[in-house]
């Protein structure tokens, strides 16, 4: 592999993870618990979706073969998206929502922290408007936490449970691969394992003060980075894909 | 208005300063479990298009306002009382800066 | 002071073009009336989500999906403006909602029809918000304060939501055959509907001529909806769509559009339940609103928590 190649990779990583849990977010938009809550979820999606955009266009040029960001979203399948399973999985409850914004926030700030240092030009800008983006998803996402895990016994059981079925996919997301290797070598991309304790800190703090118990680390799920997902992937991208995927290089 | 169910979130009123050196402003309310929450939903409901320099909520309930039936006794008496304004003291044509 | 001076009072205020404010004394039907103004209003802002975020999740390029999650979004906080208006007037916000999921309150008829193709979203934004944008307009200038500035901010809001519809129709009028069919049959599905936004015609407007004296309206029914024609059908041949309706004709003599006649039964129909979609869009917000509840429970439970921490 090399350096472009990986690059190239990495990049459309980001993008794909940002796309899949904006679009998750989205799915909110309209039904949410309580109106201001809705306007603050798709603000977030809103951010998500914008810094896909950047990542997925810096992407096509990367690869240099004319594809724009839309060719990259739209025209890809499921083995091709190489976002993380953690994204991808349906919104679930509002605990369950609220969760794994918080488990993907708590990594995405150090990673975009650390992007700002990124010996990439490129990346450095993007993750300059991001980090601040994404400060903001991670105080949200805590704080809702904390509501729920300290709120009444329901929102305390029902965040729990998403915490403890959500574990299994935050493993992969410290595990990096062949592109990210490389690119960590050169000071690309910071290094996975790195971001590992302060994403691990960050989960101990919030989860502490949310009353709920971290699980135990055992059996990680993984594949979503060599674009072999969960069965729910397929269909996301189904509906996300309809209108391009029926009429052909259509404009809209 | 008051919150009168306590099953409900209160209602919040919302000022926003758009400009460092401007007033905060009133915007309208919204609703909020609480003090954190509701500077955190102006700022998603009411700062959306750039709109934003700093944020004050205050509960609803804590705003003591003036009664409509007071405004002539407590409006009126300022309606005369010319000499506490500057044109009120003519100058001679060739005073400056004054 | 006796009520027929309070009364008069308070109109010699509305005559002069005064804002009422939320402490000033109001007769008890502008009250009511506006109350059911505005949350009409706010709960069709809310159920206005619905048709137009069907699309979100398919819309077909990263921009439209972006501006579409914006524009929904807006209607949200639109919604939001304006149950913060009317609980100015003394009712909660969860007395409104409870009133829409009860089915006693009314929203918007239009929001009963179907979202079923990529150019419906097109169509709304254009006509839909077109007609809407009309009487939102109007309504800056209604005679009651908080209701005034909820439109104020909502009409510079809305501005974009008109362009990005009519910029997608665009999109498809300059596109495929297909396309551009897509276009016409959003046309043809949302012209009338959207002429039956502005209401009954005047003469059977029971509210009318009480708003009009309050100030709460200041155009009637009919003259908003001339208006929108006279300015669409202009919007639709630089298109090249057909508006669906034989009879309309431009009059020299008036300097307006002669147009057919709207189906009021079928007006008064969706109203009553029976649009395409009502049970659909009631059973959305039912659902969104009990899906809820544990959540706005949790919130004031820690709130709660945190306040007695602080207490002690």
């Amino acid at each position: 592999m090399t350096r472009e190649e990986a690059l190239f990779r990495a990049v459309l990583r980001m993008g794909d993870n940002n796309l899949v849990l904006g679009h998750r977010l989205s799915e909110w938009c309209g039904h949410g618990p309580v109106l201001e809550e809705d306007i603050a979820q798709t603000n977030i999606a809103l951010d998500l979706i914008g810094q896909t955009r950047n990542l997925l266009t810096y992407a096509g040029e990367l690869e240099g073969k004319g594809r724009s960001e839309d060719d990259l979203a739209y025209l890809r399948g499921e083995r091709e998206y190489l976002n993380v399973q953690l994204v991808e999985l349906p919104k679930a409850d509002y605990a369950f929502t609220i969760a794994r914004s918080f488990l993907y926030d708590a990594f995405h700030l150090p990673l975009q922290q650390a992007l700002t240092e990124s010996r990439d030009e490129h990346l450095k800008a993007i993750a300059g408007k991001a980090v601040k983006e994404v400060t903001y998803h991670l105080r949200h996402s805590s704080e809702w936490l904390i509501r729920f895990g300290d709120g009444t016994e329901e929102s305390h059981r029902r965040a729990q449970e998403a915490v403890d079925e959500l574990w299994r996919y935050t493993g992969e997301l410290f595990v990096p691969d062949e592109a990210e290797e490389l690119l960590a070598k050169d000071g690309t991309l910071p290094k996975l394992t790195d971001l590992k304790a302060e994403w691990s800190a960050t989960v101990d703090r919030v989860l502490n003060e949310a009353t709920l118990k971290r699980p135990a680390d055992g059996w990680m799920a993984g594949g979503g980075k060599k674009g072999v997902h969960t069965e729910h992937l397929g269909p996301m991208l189904a509906e996300m894909q309809i209108l391009q995927r029926t009429f052909p290089g259509v404009e809209w | 208005m008051s919150n009168e169910n306590p099953n409900n979130w209160p209602l919040w009123e919302v000022f926003i300063q758009s400009k460092r050196g401007l007033d905060h402003k009133h915007v309208g309310s919204l609703h909020a479990a609480d003090a954190k929450m509701a500077v955190e939903n102006a700022r998603d409901v009411y700062t959306r298009r750039n709109e934003g320099n700093s944020i004050w909520v205050v509960l609803a309930d804590n705003i003591h306002a003036s009664k409509p039936e007071d405004q002539g006794a407590f409006f009126d008496p300022a309606d005369d009382k010319v000499y506490r304004h500057p044109t009120f003291y003519p100058m001679p044509e060739g005073v400056k800066y004054i | 002071m006796a009520k027929d001076q309070q009364e008069a009072l308070f109109q010699q205020r509305v005559d002069d073009e005064q804002k009422i404010e939320p402490r000033d004394w109001m007769p008890d039907e502008y009250r009511k009336t506006l109350i059911r103004q505005i949350s009409q209003h706010a709960h069709s802002e809310v159920v206005g989500m619905l048709p137009e975020g069907n699309w979100i999740t398919r819309a077909p390029s990263l921009r439209r999906k972006t501006v579409l999650l914006a524009k929904v979004q807006d209607e949200a906080g639109h919604g939001l403006y304006l149950y913060s208006a009317a609980e100015t007037l003394g009712v909660s916000r969860e007395q409104l909602i409870d009133q829409l999921l009860s089915g006693k309150a009314k929203y918007s008829s239009i929001f009963n029809y179907p979202t079923l193709t990529w150019a419906d979203i097109g169509a709304i934004g254009w006509l839909v918000d077109g007609a809407a944008i009309m009487n939102q307009v109007m309504l800056t200038r209604t005679s009651y304060g908080p209701y005034a500035r909820a439109m104020v901010r909502i009409c510079k809001e809305e501005s974009f939501h008109q362009r990005q519809g009519y910029e997608i129709l665009m999109t498809l009028c300059k596109g495929t055959p297909e396309q551009k069919a897509m276009a016409q049959d959003a046309l043809d599905r949302w012209w009338w509907p959207s002429l039956m936004m502005f209401g009954p015609s005047d003469k059977d407007s029971p509210h009318s001529a009480q708003s009009m004296k309050w100030k709460i309206k200041r155009q009637s029914n009919d003259e908003l909806r001339q208006v929108f024609i006279d300015r669409t059908v202009h919007q639709a041949e630089y298109l090249g769509l057909k508006v669906p309706d034989p009879k309309l004709k431009w009059n020299e003599q008036t300097q307006h559009y002669d147009w057919g006649e709207i189906d009021w039964t079928e007006f008064n129909e969706v109203i009553r339940g029976n649009g395409p979609c009502n049970r659909d869009r009631m059973a959305a917000r039912r659902k969104a609103h009990a899906d809820g509840a544990w959540v706005r429970e949790a919130a004031l439970a820690y709130a709660g928590k945190q306040a007695k921490k602080k207490a002690a």
